[in-house]
């Protein structure tokens, strides 16, 4: 099961905790991680990422492992860490502070 | 005994006000998607119960909520936890897709940008939603950039009216500062097939035939911030009115100017009169005299707030031209808030309501149709739109 922690206002969206654990199917990429979130969370649709386009919303980003995946190809496979499950899939929010 | 239900959407979150037919008492529920804009929500005619909600987000996007029970509860259309057979949902309530060429895959026509070169159509937010007037699974959505969309399953899923952009001046439309939005739609109920909508900064529009073809309605008007300022479209228009029993005439507050249509908007004509100022967003009709109407002077384009710091509502008894300020309950000195487009609506008891929303987060309630005036809740985030329920 692959970890997932969403931002607030989407974790109120969907009813759930920080944490989700998803099914991926097939390989662990950003866009299977987005399809599973969506199929699960139907209420989640275009709200990470277009629904047109399917681009990453600007104002959001991806990191796992102490690092920022947001520019990395959608079908790159993700660390191993977050296939097998040890480190979460973070979609973070862009702090609204000045 | 009736009731009153106001539905509030502000900057960051929902709220619905109730009280009995009296209007003295005031329950507060709220705020409901706490954080969130809300720039409108509206109960359906034909089953007050049924209300929609836009709710958007600088990070999120656009969602869209449903009510089937005034507002105790909501939900995402489609958006349940119960994908179909295949894996996918069927339910995608906050998709607004333009109607797209099969030759490029990109949404038909483009606008015109700031700079004045041509520019695609992007999906921004819903500004405002009308539910249909005889179906609680229709309604209507007003987008930014500016297009009509409608959904007939309860907002599971919406299609657009792509006539509307389709009709020809659709490449001309420009947005003003505040986006390209669609943000009036007013549905005839004397005759189905004839809407009338309106968008900033591009004018007001009808359609005669339910969608299919578009007209604009902006003969008479004169704008100076455009080449031509009589122009076919280009005109800020900020909010349209109408009396339900008399659906030909129409009352338009415009980036400035006031003006008045008797003939569904073939012709328009200016009825600022001895306003003090004739720039504002909001205007109304009142629920039983349809030659009574109101607006909220705004001192002008660069300064949103009344004029001397005195919050004025200025009524019309006379359908325009001659007006009087409405001042009692209404603070008098050092008011610098502004009252959005959608932030004014009547109820319709026998003596009419009338309610407004401030960028100050108040909300003001007349009971006697403008003469005297009391916030019914004080301290809300920026309210962007106010619409009214009158329940039995």
């Amino acid at each position: 099961m692959i970890q997932v922690v969403l931002p607030a206002h989407l974790r109120t969206l969907a009813h759930v905790g920080s944490e989700i654990s998803i099914e991926v199917k097939g390989p662990v990429t950003q866009r299977s991680v987005l399809d599973a979130i969506e199929s699960t969370y139907p209420m989640l649709r275009g709200t990470i990422r277009d629904h047109v386009t399917l681009e990453r919303r600007p104002f959001l980003r991806f990191f796992a492992c102490q690092e920022d995946l947001s520019h990395e190809p959608p079908d790159a496979p993700l660390p191993e860490a977050v296939s097998s499950g040890k480190e979460p899939f973070m979609i973070i929010g862009a702090i609204a502070g000045g | 005994m009736s009731k009153v239900r106001v539905l509030v959407g502000t900057h960051k979150g929902a709220f619905v006000l109730t009280s009995d037919g009296k209007r003295e008492k005031w329950d507060v529920s709220g705020p409901h998607f706490a954080g969130w804009e809300i720039y409108h929500l509206k109960g359906s005619p034909a089953d007050p119960n049924r209300l929609y909600a836009s709710q958007t987000s600088g990070w999120f996007g656009q969602i869209i909520q449903r009510s089937s029970d005034g507002g105790k509860t909501w939900e995402t259309p489609g958006g349940g936890l119960k994908p179909t057979p295949g894996g996918m949902p069927t339910g995608e309530s906050n998709k607004f897709a333009y109607d797209t060429s099969a030759a490029t895959g990109k949404p038909l026509t483009t606008h015109q940008w700031y700079d004045g070169t041509q520019h695609p159509w992007e999906f921004k937010r819903v500004w405002h939603l009308e539910p249909s007037l005889t179906d609680p699974d229709t309604a209507y959505a007003g987008v930014e950039d500016a297009a009509l969309f409608r959904t007939t399953d309860g907002a599971t899923s919406w299609q657009e009216i792509a006539g509307l952009r389709g009709h020809g001046t659709g490449p001309k439309w420009q947005p003003g500062a505040g986006g390209l939005g669609l943000h009036t739609i007013i549905l005839d109920p004397s005759n189905p097939q004839r809407i009338f909508i309106a968008i900033s900064a591009a004018g007001a529009f009808r359609t005669d035939d339910g969608g299919a073809t578009w007209r604009p309605i902006n003969r008479g008007l004169r704008s100076e911030h455009i080449p031509d300022p009589t122009a076919e479209t280009g005109h800020c228009v900020h909010h349209v009115a109408m009396h339900p029993k008399r659906p030909g005439v129409l009352f338009m507050q415009k980036h400035w100017d006031v003006m008045r249509s008797d003939d569904a908007g073939d012709q328009w004509r200016e009825v600022s009169g001895n306003l003090p100022t004739d720039f504002g967003f909001v205007i109304d009709v009142h629920a039983h005299e349809p030659e009574t109407i109101y607006v909220v002077p705004i001192k002008s384009d660069s300064e949103h707030f009344p004029i001397e710091g005195k919050l004025r509502v200025y009524r019309s008894r006379s359908g325009g031209n001659e007006w009087e300020p409405l001042t009692k309950g209404l603070p008098q000195n050092d008011c610098y808030v502004n009252v959005l487009r959608d932030a004014m609506a009547v109820d319709t008891l026998d003596s009419c309501g009338v309610y407004f929303g401030t960028t100050g987060g108040q909300v003001y309630a007349s009971s006697d149709a403008g003469d005297n005036w009391s916030p019914i809740v004080s301290n809300l985030p920026a309210v962007f739109s106010v619409e009214v329920q009158t329940l039995q």
